[in-house]
């Protein structure tokens, strides 16, 4: 009689599995339940297996494996686990049950992630990535979205230009978010905003007692990225001293965090981003030429709302729909001036300024259709022509793309980075307000806004607050 | 002093941090138990809850299972020594512990793991 090897079985399964004895134990599982668990199967077998899968259905579980053995029916469930990486990951469970010659019973549990389902489901849409919060039916945004894919699929170095509001984010996160690296940590860091020192044991670490206040080991962003993506944002901000570290950290896949004397070997994807002309900056000797092209290896532009014409509409109706659903409105659309207005704006800050008007306008809305009453008035100031020509050739956009915003007349109102209505701004600035109130002591801001300290230290952190 | 929370179920340290409803919390000083340990049985399972707790009780350190990413560093930024993937007998942590020989990811199952079977309560 043919009897299979169980250990080649389970391998077999392109999803994580274990065999659980009749009480849940664990008997064996294959290496991808091990990446899961972050244990090896020698160390965790006899284990009830609950204590190892950290999940969130044990006791309907027990329940169902029990019926599983009881009736031999095999069954499926939903629900989420932890993995080794602190990461809470959608799944399925499947339950079937298995019996030896001998009639001993015990169960096969597969745990498939809800992410390949997903994943499915993004490929049969066309294409399309409104689902990931980008909308873009144009040629150019489409011929974006056309490299997508590609840029995912590969660990090289890709650099992603556009000017401020056009999505740099959105986009190296839908790349990361498509990636074999899906799993792993995406990690945000903007290189702009830190002083160098800081910015230097944010990225690498540092050891306890490196230097004054370090009171203990602290793993940087190229430690919490292994095996994911590093989004490093305004990279052309980035201090000289630390572009030389970068690039051989690029170069080497290793480094030794600051005061440190064991060097740390990581698999990290860099994704960089700028709204800067890095080719400016190499020319001035402020960006380092062997990083650019270290960098520049796939290269992404994306182009301002103003080459995007088709799109204003679709995005118009987006964040009508998603502002009107968040303050629970009912604003049947826009008039036709409204429109006409808004169709021939320019937006200078671009997706991020269409959508901070669409903000306003929903606020101050009280009839059904959003008039020209409703929009905020800079937008009917004469804006000049961008200085930018829409040109064609990418290098063309690295070269040109942010001078623009500095040659504008003084008397408009551009948008450098964010407007100042939008709801993100206020609630920033309101965070910076109380905690200045308060001689920064988190604990009384909180209680002054009436968040716990742990919402105060999420917006915090969602803010760039936090040291 | 030091001050321990341990999120635990029957004798076991809890699976997951968000779903635990049954804390532990002892003091100690250079390896010895002050006092006797404290169990707070909580009304329903919170993460954030939790959270607000280590915070407000100036827990040093917490030992548990399974913990998001976010409460993880949100515990780290408050300076609470936090350590994650402990799997096993919460008393035998507790003596890991209190000697200082416990270590992030440890398996404490004992030794006659017939014996000992986990069971979800």
């Amino acid at each position: 009689m043919f009897t299979p090897d169980i250990k080649s079985l389970l391998e077999g399964i392109p999803c994580p599995a274990m065999i659980l004895d009749h009480i849940f134990r664990i008997i064996d599982m294959n290496r991808l339940m091990e990446a899961m668990c972050g244990h090896v199967t020698d160390e965790v077998r006899g284990i009830h297996s609950e204590l190892v899968l950290r999940s969130n259905v044990g006791n309907s579980r027990d329940r169902l494996f029990k019926s599983v053995m009881e009736t031999g029916e095999p069954v499926s469930t939903e629900g989420d686990i932890l993995n080794c990486y602190r990461r809470k990951i959608p799944v399925h469970y499947h339950i079937s049950p298995l019996s030896n010659s001998e009639n001993v019973r015990s169960g096969l549990l597969v745990v498939a992630e809800v992410l390949h389902v997903e994943e499915i489901k993004k490929e049969q849409s066309n294409k399309s990535f409104s689902s990931a919060g980008i909308i873009g039916y144009s040629p150019k945004m489409q011929q974006v979205f056309n490299k997508i894919p590609l840029i995912s699929q590969t660990d090289a170095s890709a650099l992603i230009t556009g000017e401020t509001g056009t999505g740099k984010d959105k986009i190296a996160e839908i790349i990361h978010n498509h990636s074999p690296r899906a799993r792993f940590p995406f990690i945000k860091i903007n290189c702009g905003a830190l002083p160098a020192d800081l910015l230097e044991s944010e990225l690498f670490g540092h050891t306890k007692g490196a230097f004054t206040g370090a009171t203990r080991n602290k793993a940087g962003m190229f430690k919490l990225a292994d095996r994911g993506t590093l989004f490093l944002t305004e990279i052309g901000d980035m201090p000289l001293q630390l572009q030389v570290k970068l690039l051989s950290v690029l170069d080497d896949k290793r480094f030794y965090p600051i005061g440190g004397e064991q060097i740390i070997s990581v698999d990290v994807r860099i994704i960089a981003a700028t709204h800067r002309s890095l080719r400016e900056q190499v020319k001035k000797k402020m960006f380092r030429e062997d990083l650019f092209y270290r960098l520049n290896v796939l290269y992404i532009h994306l182009p301002p709302l103003r080459e995007r014409d088709v799109d204003i509409r679709y995005l118009l109706d987006h964040f009508l729909n998603k502002f009107m659903t968040g303050l629970g409105r009912n604003i049947a659309g826009f008039t036709s001036e409204a429109m006409e207005t808004l169709l021939g704006y320019k937006y200078p800050g671009n997706v991020r300024e269409l959508s901070n008007i669409i903000e306003y306008a929903v606020n101050m809305c009280k009839k059904k259709k959003v008039g020209l009453e409703h929009l905020p008035g800079y937008i009917f100031e004469p804006v000049a022509d961008s200085p930018v020509a829409a040109g064609d050739d990418e290098i063309n956009h690295i070269n040109h793309q942010t001078s623009q915003p500095q040659e504008r007349p003084p008397s408009l109102v551009v948008l450098p980075e964010k407007t100042p209505e939008s709801w993100s701004d206020i609630e920033r600035q309101m965070i910076i307000d109380t905690l200045k109130k308060h001689n920064s002591s988190r604990k009384l801001a909180a209680s002054d806004l009436e968040w716990t300290r742990m919402k105060l230290w999420r917006k915090m952190k969602k803010y760039g607050l936090l040291p | 002093m030091n001050k321990l929370m341990m999120p635990i179920r029957g004798d076991f340290v809890a699976p997951r941090f968000d779903l635990a409803t049954e804390i532990l919390i002892v003091q100690y000083n250079n390896g010895t138990l002050l006092g006797e340990p404290k169990t707070i049985i909580m009304d329903r399972a919170s993460d954030e809850g939790l959270c607000q707790m280590i915070v407000e009780e100036h827990i040093t350190s917490l030992v548990c299972n399974g913990i998001e990413e976010l409460h993880y560093n949100f515990l780290l930024w408050k300076k609470v020594n936090v350590l994650d993937g402990i799997i096993g007998n919460w008393q035998t942590a507790l003596e890991k512990i209190l000697d200082g020989t416990l270590q992030q990811g440890a398996v404490l199952y004992p030794d006659e793991r017939e014996a000992s079977s986990y069971e979800s309560k």
